[in-house]
Protein backbone atom coordinates (compact mmCIF):
# COMPACT_ATOMS: atom_id res chain seq x y z
CA UNK A 1 0.00 0.00 0.00
CA UNK A 2 1.74 3.12 -1.19
CA UNK A 3 -0.65 5.70 0.22
CA UNK A 4 -3.18 5.83 2.98
CA UNK A 5 -6.62 4.63 1.90
CA UNK A 6 -9.51 7.01 2.40
CA UNK A 7 -12.38 5.77 4.54
CA UNK A 8 -14.94 3.99 2.38
CA UNK A 9 -17.92 1.84 3.32
CA UNK A 10 -16.79 -0.47 0.52
CA UNK A 11 -13.97 -1.58 2.84
CA UNK A 12 -16.50 -3.21 5.18
CA UNK A 13 -17.61 -5.64 2.47
CA UNK A 14 -16.06 -8.71 0.85
CA UNK A 15 -16.85 -11.01 -2.05
CA UNK A 16 -17.16 -14.57 -0.75
CA UNK A 17 -18.72 -16.31 -3.76
CA UNK A 18 -17.94 -16.13 -7.49
CA UNK A 19 -19.24 -18.53 -10.08
CA UNK A 20 -19.69 -18.91 -13.83
CA UNK A 21 -22.24 -21.31 -15.29
CA UNK A 22 -21.24 -23.18 -18.41
CA UNK A 23 -20.66 -20.71 -21.25
CA UNK A 24 -21.19 -21.59 -24.91
CA UNK A 25 -21.97 -20.07 -28.28
CA UNK A 26 -25.42 -21.60 -27.76
CA UNK A 27 -26.67 -23.40 -24.65
CA UNK A 28 -29.27 -26.12 -24.93
CA UNK A 29 -30.81 -24.97 -21.66
CA UNK A 30 -33.64 -22.72 -20.54
CA UNK A 31 -32.51 -19.31 -19.39
CA UNK A 32 -34.18 -19.79 -16.00
CA UNK A 33 -32.24 -23.02 -15.43
CA UNK A 34 -29.00 -21.19 -16.20
CA UNK A 35 -30.03 -18.41 -13.81
CA UNK A 36 -30.79 -20.91 -11.03
CA UNK A 37 -27.40 -22.51 -11.62
CA UNK A 38 -25.76 -19.08 -11.37
CA UNK A 39 -27.43 -18.36 -8.01
CA UNK A 40 -26.87 -21.80 -6.48
CA UNK A 41 -23.33 -22.03 -7.86
CA UNK A 42 -22.36 -18.64 -6.46
CA UNK A 43 -23.80 -19.54 -3.05
CA UNK A 44 -22.08 -22.94 -3.06
CA UNK A 45 -18.74 -21.30 -3.82
CA UNK A 46 -19.28 -19.16 -0.70
CA UNK A 47 -20.34 -22.10 1.46
CA UNK A 48 -23.75 -20.50 1.90
CA UNK A 49 -27.37 -21.40 1.16
CA UNK A 50 -30.41 -19.36 0.14
CA UNK A 51 -31.39 -19.16 3.80
CA UNK A 52 -28.33 -16.98 4.39
CA UNK A 53 -29.28 -14.42 1.73
CA UNK A 54 -31.28 -11.29 2.52
CA UNK A 55 -30.18 -9.18 -0.46
CA UNK A 56 -31.03 -10.02 -4.08
CA UNK A 57 -30.06 -8.63 -7.47
CA UNK A 58 -31.06 -11.47 -9.79
CA UNK A 59 -32.08 -10.90 -13.42
CA UNK A 60 -32.26 -12.55 -16.81
CA UNK A 61 -31.81 -10.85 -20.18
CA UNK A 62 -33.92 -12.59 -22.81
CA UNK A 63 -36.89 -13.26 -20.54
CA UNK A 64 -36.42 -9.81 -19.00
CA UNK A 65 -36.78 -11.07 -15.46
CA UNK A 66 -36.06 -8.29 -12.97
CA UNK A 67 -35.08 -8.71 -9.35
CA UNK A 68 -38.50 -8.32 -7.80
CA UNK A 69 -39.81 -11.07 -10.10
CA UNK A 70 -36.75 -13.25 -9.60
CA UNK A 71 -37.05 -13.40 -5.81
CA UNK A 72 -40.36 -15.20 -6.33
CA UNK A 73 -38.46 -18.11 -7.92
CA UNK A 74 -36.84 -18.62 -4.54
CA UNK A 75 -39.81 -17.82 -2.34
CA UNK A 76 -37.54 -15.19 -0.91
CA UNK A 77 -38.50 -12.11 1.10
CA UNK A 78 -35.27 -10.10 0.98
CA UNK A 79 -34.76 -6.96 3.03
CA UNK A 80 -32.96 -5.40 0.05
CA UNK A 81 -33.36 -5.71 -3.73
CA UNK A 82 -30.78 -4.27 -6.13
CA UNK A 83 -31.37 -2.76 -9.54
CA UNK A 84 -28.01 -1.91 -11.11
CA UNK A 85 -25.86 -4.05 -13.42
CA UNK A 86 -22.25 -5.19 -13.55
CA UNK A 87 -19.66 -3.45 -11.39
CA UNK A 88 -22.19 -0.78 -10.26
CA UNK A 89 -24.35 -3.68 -9.00
CA UNK A 90 -21.44 -4.90 -6.90
CA UNK A 91 -20.90 -1.40 -5.49
CA UNK A 92 -24.64 -0.96 -4.91
CA UNK A 93 -24.88 -4.24 -3.00
CA UNK A 94 -21.76 -3.42 -0.97
CA UNK A 95 -23.22 -0.07 0.05
CA UNK A 96 -26.49 -1.78 1.04
CA UNK A 97 -24.54 -4.22 3.22
CA UNK A 98 -22.40 -1.52 4.81
CA UNK A 99 -25.54 0.55 5.47
CA UNK A 100 -27.18 -2.40 7.19
CA UNK A 101 -29.99 -2.84 4.63
CA UNK A 102 -28.98 -6.47 4.25
CA UNK A 103 -26.14 -8.71 5.40
CA UNK A 104 -25.50 -11.08 2.51
CA UNK A 105 -26.37 -10.35 -1.10
CA UNK A 106 -26.39 -12.50 -4.21
CA UNK A 107 -25.96 -10.89 -7.64
CA UNK A 108 -26.68 -13.18 -10.56
CA UNK A 109 -27.82 -12.99 -14.16
CA UNK A 110 -28.12 -15.14 -17.29
CA UNK A 111 -28.73 -14.83 -21.00
CA UNK A 112 -29.80 -17.60 -23.36
CA UNK A 113 -31.20 -17.46 -26.91
CA UNK A 114 -31.00 -13.69 -27.31
CA UNK A 115 -29.20 -13.98 -30.66
CA UNK A 116 -29.92 -16.80 -33.09
CA UNK A 117 -30.31 -14.85 -36.39
CA UNK A 118 -26.85 -14.80 -37.95
CA UNK A 119 -27.99 -12.70 -40.92
CA UNK A 120 -28.02 -9.80 -38.47
CA UNK A 121 -25.50 -8.78 -35.88
CA UNK A 122 -26.46 -9.44 -32.25
CA UNK A 123 -29.55 -7.43 -31.25
CA UNK A 124 -27.73 -5.63 -28.43
CA UNK A 125 -25.24 -4.25 -30.98
CA UNK A 126 -27.97 -2.61 -33.08
CA UNK A 127 -29.01 0.80 -31.75
CA UNK A 128 -32.57 1.92 -32.41
CA UNK A 129 -32.12 5.66 -32.09
CA UNK A 130 -33.39 7.87 -34.93
CA UNK A 131 -30.04 9.72 -35.19
CA UNK A 132 -27.94 6.54 -35.21
CA UNK A 133 -29.61 3.46 -36.68
CA UNK A 134 -30.40 4.83 -40.16
CA UNK A 135 -26.69 5.27 -40.97
CA UNK A 136 -25.91 1.61 -40.43
CA UNK A 137 -24.21 2.30 -37.11
CA UNK A 138 -23.78 -0.58 -34.71
CA UNK A 139 -21.54 -1.22 -31.74
CA UNK A 140 -18.30 -2.07 -33.57
CA UNK A 141 -18.67 1.03 -35.76
CA UNK A 142 -19.39 3.24 -32.74
CA UNK A 143 -16.20 2.05 -31.05
CA UNK A 144 -14.30 2.19 -34.35
CA UNK A 145 -15.09 5.92 -34.56
CA UNK A 146 -13.27 6.35 -31.24
CA UNK A 147 -10.36 4.11 -32.25
CA UNK A 148 -9.91 5.89 -35.60
CA UNK A 149 -9.67 9.27 -33.87
CA UNK A 150 -7.07 7.86 -31.45
CA UNK A 151 -5.04 6.54 -34.40
CA UNK A 152 -5.22 9.99 -36.01
CA UNK A 153 -4.13 11.82 -32.86
CA UNK A 154 -1.42 9.45 -31.63
CA UNK A 155 -0.37 7.17 -34.48
CA UNK A 156 -1.86 4.10 -32.82
CA UNK A 157 -1.85 1.13 -35.21
CA UNK A 158 -3.87 -1.95 -36.10
CA UNK A 159 -0.79 -4.00 -35.17
CA UNK A 160 -1.08 -2.68 -31.62
CA UNK A 161 -4.78 -3.59 -31.52
CA UNK A 162 -3.87 -7.07 -32.82
CA UNK A 163 -1.28 -7.55 -30.08
CA UNK A 164 -3.97 -6.86 -27.46
CA UNK A 165 -6.50 -9.17 -29.11
CA UNK A 166 -4.01 -12.02 -29.50
CA UNK A 167 -2.80 -11.68 -25.90
CA UNK A 168 -6.33 -11.87 -24.52
CA UNK A 169 -7.48 -14.61 -26.88
CA UNK A 170 -4.49 -16.76 -25.98
CA UNK A 171 -5.49 -16.52 -22.30
CA UNK A 172 -8.95 -17.78 -23.20
CA UNK A 173 -7.39 -20.55 -25.26
CA UNK A 174 -5.84 -21.84 -22.00
CA UNK A 175 -9.01 -21.45 -19.89
CA UNK A 176 -11.00 -24.70 -19.88
CA UNK A 177 -14.33 -22.86 -19.35
CA UNK A 178 -13.78 -20.40 -22.21
CA UNK A 179 -15.99 -20.63 -25.30
CA UNK A 180 -12.85 -20.40 -27.44
CA UNK A 181 -10.79 -22.85 -25.36
CA UNK A 182 -7.93 -24.22 -27.44
CA UNK A 183 -8.21 -21.51 -30.10
CA UNK A 184 -4.79 -19.87 -30.06
CA UNK A 185 -4.22 -16.94 -32.43
CA UNK A 186 -1.30 -14.76 -33.45
CA UNK A 187 -1.39 -11.03 -34.04
CA UNK A 188 -1.05 -11.89 -37.74
CA UNK A 189 -4.20 -13.99 -37.50
CA UNK A 190 -6.04 -10.98 -36.05
CA UNK A 191 -4.80 -8.72 -38.85
CA UNK A 192 -5.80 -11.27 -41.49
CA UNK A 193 -9.29 -11.88 -40.09
CA UNK A 194 -12.03 -10.23 -42.12
CA UNK A 195 -12.74 -6.56 -41.59
CA UNK A 196 -15.90 -5.78 -39.60
CA UNK A 197 -15.79 -2.02 -39.08
CA UNK A 198 -12.46 -0.50 -40.07
CA UNK A 199 -10.05 -0.51 -38.18
CA UNK A 200 -11.56 -3.51 -36.34
CA UNK A 201 -11.08 -6.97 -37.76
CA UNK A 202 -13.29 -9.83 -36.63
CA UNK A 203 -10.78 -10.99 -34.02
CA UNK A 204 -10.58 -7.47 -32.53
CA UNK A 205 -14.27 -7.76 -31.61
CA UNK A 206 -16.13 -9.42 -28.74
CA UNK A 207 -17.77 -12.75 -29.46
CA UNK A 208 -21.42 -13.58 -28.81
CA UNK A 209 -22.36 -16.38 -26.46
CA UNK A 210 -24.76 -17.58 -23.77
CA UNK A 211 -24.35 -18.23 -20.07
CA UNK A 212 -24.76 -16.94 -16.56
CA UNK A 213 -22.72 -15.74 -13.62
CA UNK A 214 -23.11 -14.94 -9.95
CA UNK A 215 -21.37 -13.22 -7.04
CA UNK A 216 -22.03 -13.30 -3.30
CA UNK A 217 -21.13 -10.37 -1.04
CA UNK A 218 -21.25 -10.11 2.72
CA UNK A 219 -19.78 -8.08 5.55
CA UNK A 220 -16.17 -8.51 6.65
CA UNK A 221 -17.50 -9.68 10.03
CA UNK A 222 -19.86 -12.27 8.60
CA UNK A 223 -17.13 -13.59 6.30
CA UNK A 224 -15.00 -14.51 9.29
CA UNK A 225 -17.46 -17.34 9.99
CA UNK A 226 -17.09 -18.75 6.47
CA UNK A 227 -14.57 -21.30 5.27
CA UNK A 228 -13.61 -19.35 2.13
CA UNK A 229 -10.96 -16.75 1.32
CA UNK A 230 -12.69 -13.35 1.28
CA UNK A 231 -11.77 -10.88 -1.46
CA UNK A 232 -11.89 -7.28 -0.27
CA UNK A 233 -13.43 -4.31 -2.05
CA UNK A 234 -10.70 -1.67 -2.09
CA UNK A 235 -12.34 1.09 -4.12
CA UNK A 236 -14.71 1.81 -6.95
CA UNK A 237 -16.05 4.44 -9.31
CA UNK A 238 -18.84 4.66 -11.88
CA UNK A 239 -18.40 7.13 -14.70
CA UNK A 240 -21.47 7.64 -16.90
CA UNK A 241 -21.70 10.38 -19.53
CA UNK A 242 -25.15 9.91 -21.02
CA UNK A 243 -27.03 7.28 -22.95
CA UNK A 244 -25.07 4.90 -25.16
CA UNK A 245 -25.66 4.89 -28.91
CA UNK A 246 -27.88 7.96 -29.26
CA UNK A 247 -25.30 10.65 -29.94
CA UNK A 248 -22.09 10.94 -31.93
CA UNK A 249 -19.12 9.26 -30.16
CA UNK A 250 -16.85 12.30 -30.16
CA UNK A 251 -13.39 11.50 -28.76
CA UNK A 252 -12.78 15.03 -27.42
CA UNK A 253 -15.98 14.85 -25.36
CA UNK A 254 -16.07 11.23 -24.24
CA UNK A 255 -12.64 9.67 -24.86
CA UNK A 256 -11.54 10.10 -21.23
CA UNK A 257 -14.56 8.37 -19.72
CA UNK A 258 -13.41 6.24 -16.79
CA UNK A 259 -10.48 8.45 -15.78
CA UNK A 260 -12.48 9.84 -12.86
CA UNK A 261 -13.75 6.38 -11.89
CA UNK A 262 -10.20 5.04 -11.69
CA UNK A 263 -9.00 8.07 -9.74
CA UNK A 264 -11.81 7.59 -7.22
CA UNK A 265 -11.09 3.86 -6.92
CA UNK A 266 -7.35 4.35 -6.43
CA UNK A 267 -7.93 7.15 -3.88
CA UNK A 268 -10.30 4.97 -1.84
CA UNK A 269 -7.83 2.10 -1.97
CA UNK A 270 -4.74 4.20 -1.23
CA UNK A 271 -3.10 2.63 -4.27
CA UNK A 272 -1.62 3.68 -7.58
CA UNK A 273 -1.55 1.79 -10.89
CA UNK A 274 1.91 0.40 -10.09
CA UNK A 275 0.37 -1.49 -7.15
CA UNK A 276 -1.95 -3.49 -9.41
CA UNK A 277 -0.98 -7.11 -10.10
CA UNK A 278 -3.66 -8.12 -12.61
CA UNK A 279 -5.95 -6.18 -14.98
CA UNK A 280 -9.37 -7.68 -15.64
CA UNK A 281 -10.13 -4.92 -18.15
CA UNK A 282 -13.32 -4.66 -20.16
CA UNK A 283 -12.51 -5.82 -23.68
CA UNK A 284 -15.44 -5.29 -26.07
CA UNK A 285 -12.86 -4.31 -28.70
CA UNK A 286 -9.08 -4.53 -28.59
CA UNK A 287 -8.65 -0.75 -28.76
CA UNK A 288 -10.62 -0.21 -25.55
CA UNK A 289 -7.88 -1.96 -23.58
CA UNK A 290 -5.34 0.54 -24.92
CA UNK A 291 -7.66 3.42 -24.07
CA UNK A 292 -8.22 2.18 -20.53
CA UNK A 293 -4.48 1.85 -19.88
CA UNK A 294 -4.23 5.55 -20.66
CA UNK A 295 -7.25 6.86 -18.76
CA UNK A 296 -6.65 4.63 -15.74
CA UNK A 297 -3.13 6.05 -15.45
CA UNK A 298 -0.98 3.05 -16.44
CA UNK A 299 0.57 5.21 -19.14
CA UNK A 300 0.21 8.72 -20.53
CA UNK A 301 -2.27 9.94 -23.16
CA UNK A 302 -1.46 8.37 -26.53
CA UNK A 303 1.09 5.96 -25.04
CA UNK A 304 -1.22 2.93 -24.82
CA UNK A 305 -0.22 1.52 -28.19
CA UNK A 306 3.49 1.43 -27.40
CA UNK A 307 2.71 0.17 -23.88
CA UNK A 308 1.04 -3.00 -25.13
CA UNK A 309 3.79 -3.73 -27.69
CA UNK A 310 6.24 -4.25 -24.84
CA UNK A 311 4.34 -7.42 -23.94
CA UNK A 312 3.34 -5.96 -20.57
CA UNK A 313 -0.20 -7.38 -20.80
CA UNK A 314 0.92 -10.96 -21.39
CA UNK A 315 0.87 -13.53 -18.60
CA UNK A 316 4.62 -13.06 -18.11
CA UNK A 317 4.41 -9.27 -18.34
CA UNK A 318 4.18 -6.65 -15.60
CA UNK A 319 0.38 -6.26 -15.94
CA UNK A 320 -1.24 -9.53 -17.07
CA UNK A 321 -4.60 -8.55 -18.57
CA UNK A 322 -7.96 -10.25 -19.06
CA UNK A 323 -6.65 -13.53 -17.74
CA UNK A 324 -9.85 -15.50 -18.44
CA UNK A 325 -9.92 -14.53 -22.13
CA UNK A 326 -12.61 -11.93 -21.63
CA UNK A 327 -15.30 -10.93 -24.08
CA UNK A 328 -13.00 -11.87 -26.95
CA UNK A 329 -12.59 -15.52 -25.99
CA UNK A 330 -14.16 -16.51 -22.63
CA UNK A 331 -17.77 -15.37 -23.09
CA UNK A 332 -19.96 -12.36 -23.86
CA UNK A 333 -23.42 -13.22 -22.59
CA UNK A 334 -25.95 -10.57 -21.63
CA UNK A 335 -25.17 -8.89 -18.35
CA UNK A 336 -23.20 -11.90 -17.05
CA UNK A 337 -20.11 -10.76 -18.95
CA UNK A 338 -20.08 -7.56 -16.86
CA UNK A 339 -19.97 -9.62 -13.65
CA UNK A 340 -17.31 -11.90 -15.12
CA UNK A 341 -14.68 -9.17 -14.73
CA UNK A 342 -14.86 -9.17 -10.89
CA UNK A 343 -15.44 -12.94 -10.97
CA UNK A 344 -12.20 -13.49 -12.87
CA UNK A 345 -10.41 -11.18 -10.42
CA UNK A 346 -11.74 -13.13 -7.43
CA UNK A 347 -10.71 -16.47 -8.93
CA UNK A 348 -7.30 -15.06 -9.87
CA UNK A 349 -6.70 -13.56 -6.39
CA UNK A 350 -7.75 -16.83 -4.76
CA UNK A 351 -5.25 -18.72 -6.88
CA UNK A 352 -7.94 -20.85 -8.49
CA UNK A 353 -6.70 -20.59 -12.08
CA UNK A 354 -4.62 -23.25 -13.85
CA UNK A 355 -0.88 -22.66 -13.41
CA UNK A 356 -0.38 -21.22 -16.91
CA UNK A 357 -3.04 -18.56 -16.18
CA UNK A 358 -2.02 -17.82 -12.61
CA UNK A 359 -0.52 -14.45 -11.76
CA UNK A 360 1.88 -15.43 -9.01
CA UNK A 361 1.32 -13.74 -5.64
CA UNK A 362 -1.40 -11.49 -7.06
CA UNK A 363 -2.80 -9.27 -4.30
CA UNK A 364 -4.56 -6.44 -6.14
CA UNK A 365 -6.78 -6.67 -9.22
CA UNK A 366 -8.34 -3.87 -11.24
CA UNK A 367 -11.64 -4.69 -12.96
CA UNK A 368 -13.66 -2.56 -15.35
CA UNK A 369 -16.87 -2.42 -17.38
CA UNK A 370 -17.94 -0.22 -20.27
CA UNK A 371 -16.14 1.72 -22.96
CA UNK A 372 -15.79 4.98 -24.78
CA UNK A 373 -18.21 4.06 -27.56
CA UNK A 374 -20.86 3.40 -24.92
CA UNK A 375 -20.13 6.58 -22.92
CA UNK A 376 -19.52 4.82 -19.60
CA UNK A 377 -16.68 3.12 -17.75
CA UNK A 378 -16.86 1.63 -14.25
CA UNK A 379 -13.90 0.55 -12.13
CA UNK A 380 -13.61 -1.76 -9.12
CA UNK A 381 -10.39 -2.56 -7.26
CA UNK A 382 -10.27 -5.88 -5.41
CA UNK A 383 -7.62 -7.29 -3.11
CA UNK A 384 -6.58 -10.11 -0.85
CA UNK A 385 -6.20 -7.71 2.10
CA UNK A 386 -8.44 -5.02 3.54
CA UNK A 387 -7.58 -1.45 2.51
CA UNK A 388 -5.23 0.13 5.05
CA UNK A 389 -7.27 3.09 6.32
CA UNK B 1 -28.11 5.57 -48.38
CA UNK B 2 -28.71 3.13 -51.11
CA UNK B 3 -31.80 1.67 -52.71
CA UNK B 4 -32.19 -0.76 -49.87
CA UNK B 5 -33.27 2.14 -47.68
CA UNK B 6 -36.69 1.80 -49.31
CA UNK B 7 -36.96 -1.58 -47.68
CA UNK B 8 -39.43 -1.23 -44.83
CA UNK B 9 -37.15 -3.41 -42.72
CA UNK B 10 -34.60 -0.62 -42.64
CA UNK B 11 -34.29 1.20 -39.33
CA UNK B 12 -35.69 4.53 -40.56
CA UNK B 13 -36.18 7.42 -38.15
CA UNK B 14 -39.52 7.64 -36.42
CA UNK B 15 -39.69 11.35 -35.63
CA UNK B 16 -40.86 12.42 -32.20
CA UNK B 17 -42.47 15.72 -31.21
CA UNK B 18 -38.97 16.84 -30.28
CA UNK B 19 -37.22 15.78 -33.48
CA UNK B 20 -40.01 16.44 -35.99
CA UNK B 21 -38.76 19.92 -37.07
CA UNK B 22 -35.35 18.44 -37.98
CA UNK B 23 -36.81 15.71 -40.17
CA UNK B 24 -39.42 18.00 -41.75
CA UNK B 25 -36.66 20.44 -42.74
CA UNK B 26 -34.62 17.63 -44.31
CA UNK B 27 -37.55 17.11 -46.67
CA UNK B 28 -37.11 20.77 -47.70
CA UNK B 29 -33.33 20.35 -48.14
CA UNK B 30 -32.39 22.22 -44.97
CA UNK B 31 -30.27 20.86 -42.09
CA UNK B 32 -31.90 22.29 -38.95
CA UNK B 33 -30.19 22.26 -35.56
CA UNK B 34 -31.29 23.65 -32.20
CA UNK B 35 -29.52 26.73 -30.87
CA UNK B 36 -29.96 28.30 -27.46
CA UNK B 37 -31.39 31.84 -27.55
CA UNK B 38 -29.73 32.59 -24.20
CA UNK B 39 -26.17 31.29 -24.57
CA UNK B 40 -25.91 30.52 -28.32
CA UNK B 41 -24.93 26.87 -27.73
CA UNK B 42 -25.75 24.48 -30.58
CA UNK B 43 -27.67 21.43 -29.31
CA UNK B 44 -27.78 18.13 -31.17
CA UNK B 45 -29.36 15.56 -30.83
CA UNK B 46 -32.60 17.49 -30.12
CA UNK B 47 -33.26 18.20 -26.44
CA UNK B 48 -36.06 19.92 -24.48
CA UNK B 49 -33.59 22.40 -23.00
CA UNK B 50 -30.14 23.82 -23.63
CA UNK B 51 -27.46 21.35 -22.55
CA UNK B 52 -25.22 24.23 -21.45
CA UNK B 53 -27.56 26.59 -19.52
CA UNK B 54 -30.83 24.60 -19.37
CA UNK B 55 -32.78 27.46 -20.95
CA UNK B 56 -35.97 26.28 -22.62
CA UNK B 57 -35.47 28.89 -25.35
CA UNK B 58 -34.09 26.65 -28.05
CA UNK B 59 -34.61 27.88 -31.61
CA UNK B 60 -34.32 25.75 -34.74
CA UNK B 61 -31.74 27.37 -37.03
CA UNK B 62 -30.37 26.25 -40.40
CA UNK B 63 -26.84 24.85 -40.45
CA UNK B 64 -24.41 25.69 -43.23
CA UNK B 65 -24.33 21.95 -43.88
CA UNK B 66 -20.58 22.31 -44.34
CA UNK B 67 -18.05 20.58 -42.17
CA UNK B 68 -15.30 18.02 -41.97
CA UNK B 69 -14.95 14.35 -41.20
CA UNK B 70 -14.06 14.16 -37.51
CA UNK B 71 -13.82 10.37 -37.50
CA UNK B 72 -15.00 7.55 -39.75
CA UNK B 73 -15.26 3.80 -40.18
CA UNK B 74 -15.67 1.77 -43.34
CA UNK B 75 -18.20 -0.89 -42.41
CA UNK B 76 -17.81 -4.33 -44.00
CA UNK B 77 -20.24 -6.31 -41.82
CA UNK B 78 -23.62 -4.59 -41.70
CA UNK B 79 -25.89 -4.80 -38.67
CA UNK B 80 -28.70 -5.89 -40.99
CA UNK B 81 -28.55 -7.55 -44.39
CA UNK B 82 -30.48 -4.62 -45.89
CA UNK B 83 -27.37 -2.42 -45.77
CA UNK B 84 -25.04 -2.89 -48.74
CA UNK B 85 -21.37 -3.09 -47.74
CA UNK B 86 -18.93 -1.49 -47.73
CA UNK B 87 -20.20 1.88 -46.60
CA UNK B 88 -18.75 4.80 -44.65
CA UNK B 89 -20.14 5.93 -41.31
CA UNK B 90 -18.71 9.14 -39.92
CA UNK B 91 -18.84 11.71 -37.19
CA UNK B 92 -19.23 15.03 -39.00
CA UNK B 93 -18.07 18.22 -37.28
CA UNK B 94 -20.21 21.02 -38.72
CA UNK B 95 -18.72 24.47 -39.30
CA UNK B 96 -20.86 25.81 -36.45
CA UNK B 97 -19.09 23.46 -34.03
CA UNK B 98 -21.67 20.73 -33.51
CA UNK B 99 -21.40 17.04 -34.35
CA UNK B 100 -23.66 14.52 -36.02
CA UNK B 101 -23.46 10.92 -37.22
CA UNK B 102 -24.07 10.29 -40.90
CA UNK B 103 -22.82 8.52 -44.00
CA UNK B 104 -20.22 9.82 -46.45
CA UNK B 105 -21.35 8.94 -49.98
CA UNK B 106 -20.13 9.62 -53.50
CA UNK B 107 -16.62 9.09 -52.10
CA UNK B 108 -14.25 6.22 -52.94
CA UNK B 109 -13.57 4.15 -49.81
CA UNK B 110 -9.85 4.92 -50.06
CA UNK B 111 -10.43 8.68 -50.20
CA UNK B 112 -12.24 9.11 -46.90
CA UNK B 113 -10.00 10.63 -44.25
CA UNK B 114 -10.16 12.62 -41.06
CA UNK B 115 -10.44 16.35 -41.84
CA UNK B 116 -11.91 15.68 -45.30
CA UNK B 117 -14.12 18.68 -46.14
CA UNK B 118 -17.72 17.61 -46.72
CA UNK B 119 -21.08 19.16 -47.46
CA UNK B 120 -24.61 17.96 -46.82
CA UNK B 121 -26.93 16.41 -49.41
CA UNK B 122 -30.43 15.03 -49.00
CA UNK B 123 -32.04 11.85 -50.24
CA UNK B 124 -35.80 11.23 -50.01
CA UNK B 125 -36.51 7.72 -48.72
CA UNK B 126 -40.31 7.88 -48.54
CA UNK B 127 -43.05 10.53 -48.27
CA UNK B 128 -42.09 11.34 -44.68
CA UNK B 129 -38.37 10.68 -44.31
CA UNK B 130 -35.52 12.36 -46.15
CA UNK B 131 -32.07 11.46 -44.86
CA UNK B 132 -29.18 13.93 -44.85
CA UNK B 133 -25.79 12.57 -45.89
CA UNK B 134 -22.42 14.11 -46.72
CA UNK B 135 -20.23 14.19 -49.82
CA UNK B 136 -16.71 15.52 -50.36
CA UNK B 137 -16.93 19.31 -50.72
Amino acid sequence: MTRRASRSPLHDVVIVGAYNTRQAKQLDLDEIDVLLDAVHGALASAGLTLADVDGFNVTSSTQRLHSRQAVMLFGAQPSWTGSDIGIPAVIEAALAISAGLCQTAVIATAQVAAHRDNAKTAPWTRPGNEFVACWGLFTPAEFALMARRHMHLYGTTEQQFAEVAATIRNNGARHPQACHYGKFVTAEDVLHSRMVADPFHLLDCAMTSEGGAGLVLTSVERAQDLDVQPIYLLGGGTDKQGMAYVTAPVWDKFGQVGRRAAQQAFAQAGLTPSDVDVLELYDPFSFEVIRQLEVFGFCGPGEGGDFVMDGQLRMDGKFPAVTNGGLLSFSHAGLAQLLQKPISAVQQLRGEYPPELTVKDARVALTSNGGSGALFTDVLLLGTQRAAA
Amino acid sequence: MNDSHRDNLMPLPQPTALSRPHWDACREGVLLVQRCAQCATYVFIPQPCCTNCQSAELKWVPSSGRGRVYSYSVVHRAPRPQFKVPYIVAVIELQEGWYMLSNVLECPMDDVAIDLAVTVRFKPINDDITLPYFVPA
